[in-house]
């Protein structure tokens, strides 16, 4: 039920936004010659698509987060111990994310020198956070929690493997924009510096929403 | 404009099938008249809607079709009309979901007066329990099952020793009593349902749903499963006999109960054997079996299995159909085993026979006979070890002649389809995937293979 | 900052010079809208010929014996699920969505090339995936297209082996290849319209794609969530949906799980799909019907909003699949009430497609009569559809052959009669050649009667209360022996309907090379790709300009003007027209 809930709240909330945005009352018979349509259509096609994909990144999780909610509810549900580490864990990926804003706002400055540390922090730090998440692993599987034991168990690595996943996919964007500040970007086009930094303002968006859906698993982790 | 003309005639054509017709609902024997009703509204309702769109379409299509000099209208749109005829949707709609929420609410809520009973259903069989005069269910488990207590009683539960155990497929109820049928599986999804009375649900397992009805008038109905359950969906049959009150309670008293199966149990060997030198003058003293008296080898026959056919014999159920002779032998004899206990002690006797060794007779493509077999294998075992989980017997272990002329006596319907045969009408219809004589054989070659070992 | 659409801005295409980078590994919307079609189509007839095989045994089941009844449920649920996802998903999105979401923006291509490119060998590798299945000890599985646990991956079912892991493994790869497609179509409609292309000056036909890729790459995630969860249930043994069972007397070591969370998750996905295979069919007869009735879609805002208003409420129905499911039956109040709201904006698609046709100027092209075909079935799918809709309604008829005549009839037949006015429609403009059109004629009349003699009987028989996923019948006293006459008949409709499609390719490949060179706008439509420079158009769609739009798609028969149509692209003419605010009536 809860999941109709909150779909219908999304419908509601796109059906609104196209409604005032798009203006979608006028009758398009009677306005002829070109309108210029302005507002939140003007902006790289990347990040509009970015967007787009965190919405079906957050169907996922959302799904997966009612599924949890309501498996949990069964009798055979044995929650599993917090692994202390998680916590480290957890604020290791909130420094990348932190690392990630600084580096978006070198780039906003054109300030080229605070770009490279932050950019190579936030890398460095993500990867930390994939090794203490494997670690977290190490020591549920060598304390006798596998995937198959319980239903617990199980969510846990799905969730924690596919918000990895995530995680992994974005250190390529992330590879690739730090390939190109390293080789450096004072001799390249202009075209190419843009690219870049869309490439890490992007970056940071994403990873801050990775951070926001983490920080809602861990929560759900933590509560059952 | 042929397509105008195409169209007129469709709908005349959907409205002459849809009253001239003989496919239509059964007739009705439960309470559940209100589900036809709404039924009927919604063909009004929506049979207007399709007549009027579709001959307004058509009309407009010889209308307006293209003509020289003809020019079409510029028509945006008329909020007006669209307004009227989202309006007048809205009502039909209406009319439509009321009753259906009306009627949805007596369905959901069971009358206080009503009858309860259980319907159990596996792959791909029903069974049934009643509760005993407590009125309360035992509690169950599948852990429970075994062969002694096929419906997983929890031995320790009081509750459950008066419960009424129909380990049969038919059930009867009462006329004009509400009953709540309480769903329970033990396997998979699987669904009853009852064309005549309207209602059916699913059967879940880990979970028990509900419904109810009141049978209206007597007679005998099938039940069906109506979730695809594995292969064998469609044999999943049962019947349920709808009687009036006294006959529905002496069928019910002449069943035992929990307590009753549980001090019956498997019956007793030592007993059988004195009974067995009867059977042993055809079947050899062994249970070796004589080919030249049409008499199989029966060594080591599951004991619940060899008491039904048994029991089938002594009421006519096996042995009296014109063509078969050779059953037909049998039915004397069991004049000598009256009674149902002598019955499962004999059997228990079977049972305990050691194996004997057979003669292959019969030789066909063995590959081609498992891949046939694959079919089979669900239930009497990947081995032909046979499971009594799902009342299948083994098939290792039995003469080839004899297997081959029972898999075409179920094929030709000269066995199995009398009605008191419980799994009779299923092995017809899984027998229709042996249409020849060939695939007879090279199934039963293939089983002449199998060691009837469970791995 | 003035609105500079992308599509103006200096989008580096790569220019194919090689046969392989032209035609295979290319980047251009167009090819790889072909080759989604190819590879649809191609899996849509290997489901077609499944379904004959069990249509055989259905209407002649002592005669044939092609298939033992593991094979019927294996070809069965073959047939089904290709039939919704592989084909019908795959076509109207990326087949039509990559073909006309470019060309009606006034695009030059997608906004992600490569990653569209991407998506369709993807694709093409979730399609060998699903059909390996056919080659794996066990076989395909044979659990319903619905996929249902336990008994999708315990014992009693085919395919139980490689069969069930091979088709999840193929819906989470065709998911991934969907949403790299749909994050495409979805980025193009908004960000890549030319000048003057405003989201209310879009065909409806982009109105449909859009909304339905929307509904995809929400809905499908719950297909995903399922899919991974039943993996790991069949392979690692974990619990999330697996009971504690007794399975042909084995007792399993699964326990705790819950049958029905599968059912809530495949049918959250499954009652959107629904909608994304029908809204492109909306917006693609919307279209034809108004170019070839030679007048505007009537109600456009009222049918953009519908578009709007179905795919919004199409995810708070899902669990009417759920009735008799043993769900919470009080479930049942909710999901009646919400199911048969979403009629009515159902209903005011379908009047406005027949008040189009009023006052029109009806020209019954093959195209067109398609679409009439179309609006008919679908007429008659979308009312059966309130019988099962309506909680009580559907206790009587749920899991019976009036369910299979249902869908059928509105997920089968209707969107397919749209694929085939689409094709015909759009044929000389993606090949530059006339089809034939008595071919076509004789393709639409025996396609449209004989699906509706398969499918209008099946209702009755689900009414007599015959259920569906049988692969036999026996003796069974309620149906009685006209009822398997009956079948029968359905059966050599069916063989005859399937027949008849050799018309369509035979049309197709003889036009292709023998048909007359095609006028860049046959039908004298208004919308954008029907102005390319070139026809076929070339890589990158307009040569050196791009469009400008000036006017709706829907300029026909405007009062006053010597032509009955005035392509997107006319600047205003002099003179206001009094009346185009109200409609001008002859």
């Amino acid at each position: 039920m809860n999941i109709s809930v909150l779909f219908a709240a999304l419908g509601g909330a796109i059906l609104v936004w196209l409604f005032l945005l798009q203006r979608l009352k006028t009758k398009p018979w009677v306005e002829q010659g070109v309108i210029e349509e302005g507002g939140a259509v003007n902006a790289a096609p990347e990040r509009v698509g970015l967007w787009v994909f965190l919405a079906v990144v957050t169907s996922l999780f959302g799904l997966f987060a009612i599924v949890y909610n309501m498996r949990s509810q069964f009798p055979d549900w044995r929650p599993l111990p917090d692994p202390g580490l998680l916590w480290a864990n957890t604020a290791v990926l909130i420094l990348a994310s932190v690392a990630l804003q600084r580096a978006r706002g070198a780039v906003a400055r054109e300030d080229l020198e605070g770009l490279k540390p932050n950019l190579t922090a936030a890398g460095v730090l993500t990867l930390a956070f994939l090794g203490g998440q494997l670690l977290v692993w190490r020591q549920l599987i060598a304390s006798g929690y596998y995937l198959a034991t319980n239903p617990a168990d199980a969510f846990f690595y799905i969730l924690t493997a596919l918000h990895g996943l995530h995680l992994a996919g974005g250190l390529w964007f992330w590879a690739r924009a730090a390939g190109a500040v390293w080789k450096g970007l004072e001799s390249r086009p202009v075209t190419e510096v843009a690219r870049v930094r869309l490439s890490v303002t992007l970056c940071s968006v994403y990873w801050h929403y990775l951070l926001l859906v983490w920080l809602i698993l861990f929560g759900l982790l933590l509560s059952t | 404009m042929v397509v105008a003309v195409a169209l007129i005639l469709l709908v005349l054509a959907t409205l002459a099938f849809h009253f001239l017709s003989p496919w239509y609902f059964t007739p009705l024997a439960s309470n559940w008249g209100l589900i036809d009703l709404t039924v009927n509204v919604t063909f009004i309702v929506t049979g207007l809607v399709f007549v009027a769109a579709n001959l307004f379409m058509a009309w407009c299509v010889i209308r307006y079709r293209h003509r020289a000099g003809h020019k079409a209208d510029y028509d945006p749109e008329n909020t007006k009309l669209e307004t009227w005829l989202t309006v007048g949707t809205s009502i039909g709609v209406a009319v439509m979901l009321a009753p259906g929420l009306v009627v949805w609410g007596q369905f959901v809520n069971v009358p206080d007066e009503a009858r309860e009973f259980e319907a159990v259903g596996q792959q791909w069989h029903w069974s049934y329990r009643f509760p005993g005069d407590d009125g309360e269910f035992g509690n169950v488990d599948i852990r429970h099952i075994t062969q002694e207590n096929p419906f997983g009683m929890d031995p320790d539960d009081p509750t459950g020793r008066d419960d009424i155990l129909i380990a049969s497929p038919i059930v009867h109820l009462p006329v004009d009593q509400p009953m709540r049928a309480w769903l329970r599986s033990r396997d998979v999804l699987h669904d009853f349902a009852i064309p005549q009375f309207r209602v059916k649900m699913d059967l879940v397992p880990g979970h028990v749903s509900y419904l109810w009805f009141t049978p209206t008038s007597v007679g005998e109905y099938e039940i069906l499963c109506e979730e695809l359950c594995g292969f064998a969906h469609h044999t999943m049959r049962g019947r349920v006999v709808v009687d009036e009150r006294a006959d529905f309670e002496a069928w019910l008293d002449s069943h035992p109960t929990f307590a009753d199966t549980m001090e019956r149990g498997l019956g007793d060997a030592e007993l059988g054997q004195a009974s067995y030198a009867l059977c042993g003058a055809c079947h050899g003293q062994e249970g070796q079996g004589m080919q030249i008296l049409n008499a199989p080898a029966i060594a080591g026959m599951d004991v619940e299995y060899t008491a039904r056919q048994l029991r089938y014999y002594r009421d006519g159920v096996r042995g009296t159909h014109p063509e078969d002779m050779v059953g037909a032998t049998m039915r004397p004899i069991m004049a000598a085993i009256p009674d149902d206990e002598a019955i499962l002690n004999v059997s228990a006797y079977i049972a305990t026979m050691p194996a004997q060794p057979l003669e292959e007779t019969i030789f066909g493509d063995v590959e081609r006979g498992e891949r046939i077999y694959g079919s089979c294998a669900a239930c009497h075992g990947a081995n032909g070890e046979g499971i009594w989980a799902v009342n299948a017997p083994a098939l290792a272990g039995l003469n080839d002649w004899y297997l081959a002329a029972q898999l075409r006596n179920f094929r030709d319907g000269i066995r199995g389809a009398h009605p008191g045969d419980l799994y009779g009408d299923q092995m017809m219809l899984m027998a229709d995937i042996l249409p020849s004589d060939d695939d007879v054989d090279d199934v039963v070659a293939y089983l002449n293979t199998l060691s009837g070992g469970t791995n | 900052m003035a609105y500079v659409a992308i599509a103006d801005r200096d989008q580096h295409l790569h220019d194919p010079d090689t046969f392989i980078t032209k035609y295979i590994w290319s980047q251009d919307h167009k090819v790889i809208a072909i080759q989604y079609a190819l590879t649809a189509i191609f899996v849509g007839v290997v489901a077609l010929v499944l379904s004959l095989l069990f249509r055989l045994q259905l209407g002649f089941p002592d005669t044939f014996n092609l298939v033992d009844p593991n094979q019927y449920y294996q070809y069965v649920t073959m047939h089904g699920m290709i039939m919704v996802i592989y084909l019908l998903t795959a076509l109207f999105l990326g087949g039509f969505g990559n073909y006309l979401i470019p060309l009606m923006c006034g695009a030059r291509d997608m906004v992600f090339p490569y990653m569209n490119m991407l998506s369709f060998w993807v694709y093409l590798l979730s399609v060998i995936v699903l059909l390996a299945s056919f080659f794996v000890p066990g076989g395909p599985t044979g659990a319903g297209w619905t996929l249902y646990p336990p008994q999708a991956i315990s014992e009693g079912t085919p395919g139980i082996g490689g069969g069930i892991v091979l088709m999840l493994v193929s819906l989470a790869i065709f998911i991934v290849a969907f949403t790299m497609g749909g994050l495409n179509y979805v980025t193009t409609v908004l960000q890549a319209r030319t000048r003057g292309m405003t989201l209310m000056r879009m065909p409806l036909a982009v109105w449909g794609i859009f909304v339905a890729t929307i509904l995809g790459l929400l809905a499908f995630p719950a297909l995903l969530v399922a899919a991974v969860m039943m993996t790991l249930d069949r392979v690692v043994g974990t619990s999330f949906f697996m009971p504690e069972m007794l399975s042909l007397g084995r007792e399993l070591d699964y326990g705790g799980g819950s049958p029905i969370l599968f059912q809530h998750l495949f049918w959250f996905f499954g009652h959107p799909e629904v909608y994304i295979v029908a809204l492109p069919a909306f917006g693609i007869v919307s279209d034809v019907l108004s170019v070839h009735a030679r007048k505007n879609i009537f109600g456009y805002r009222m049918m953009v909003w519908a578009i709007v208003l179905i795919g919004a409420l199409s995810f708070v129905v899902w669990a009417h699949h759920m009735y008799v499911s043993g769900m919470n039956p009080y479930f049942g109040f909710f999901f009646a009430t919400t199911t048969l709201i979403i009629a009515v904006p159902t209903a005011l698609k379908v009047y406005n497609w027949i008040l189009t046709l009023w006052r029109g100027d009806i020209h019954l092209r093959v195209p067109m009569l398609f679409a009439i075909g179309f609006i008919f079935t679908f007429i008659h799918g979308g009312l059966t559809g309130l019988f099962l809709g309506n909680v009580t309604v559907d206790l009587p008829l749920s899991d019976t052959y009036f369910v299979v005549g249902h869908f059928h009839m509105v997920m089968g037949v209707s969107p397919v009669l749209v694929v085939f006015a689409a094709i015909y429609h759009w044929f000389p403009k993606i090949t530059g050649r006339m089809f034939n059109e008595a071919l076509g004629k004789a393709h639409f009349w025996l396609t449209l009667l004989g699906t509706y003699s398969i499918y209008l009987p099946m209702h009755y028989l689900g009414i007599l209360g015959v259920p569906r996923r049988y692969y036999a019948y026996g003796d069974t006293d309620f149906i009685p022996a006209s009822a398997q006459t009956l079948n029968s008949g359905i059966t050599v409709a069916a063989l005859i309907v399937a027949a008849v499609q050799v018309l369509f390719f035979v049309n197709v490949i003889w036009s292709l090379w023998r048909g007359p060179k095609a006028d860049p706008n046959p039908w004298r439509a208004t919308t954008l790709e029907w102005l390319t420079p070139d026809t076929p158009p070339k890589h990158g769609n307009w040569g050196p300009e791009l469009p400008e739009v000036h006017r709706w798609p829907y300029d026909y028969s405007v009062p006053g003007e010597a032509e009955d149509f005035i392509p997107q692209t006319e600047p205003p003419h002099a003179g206001v027209v009094a009346g185009r605010d109200h409609g001008v009536h002859h």
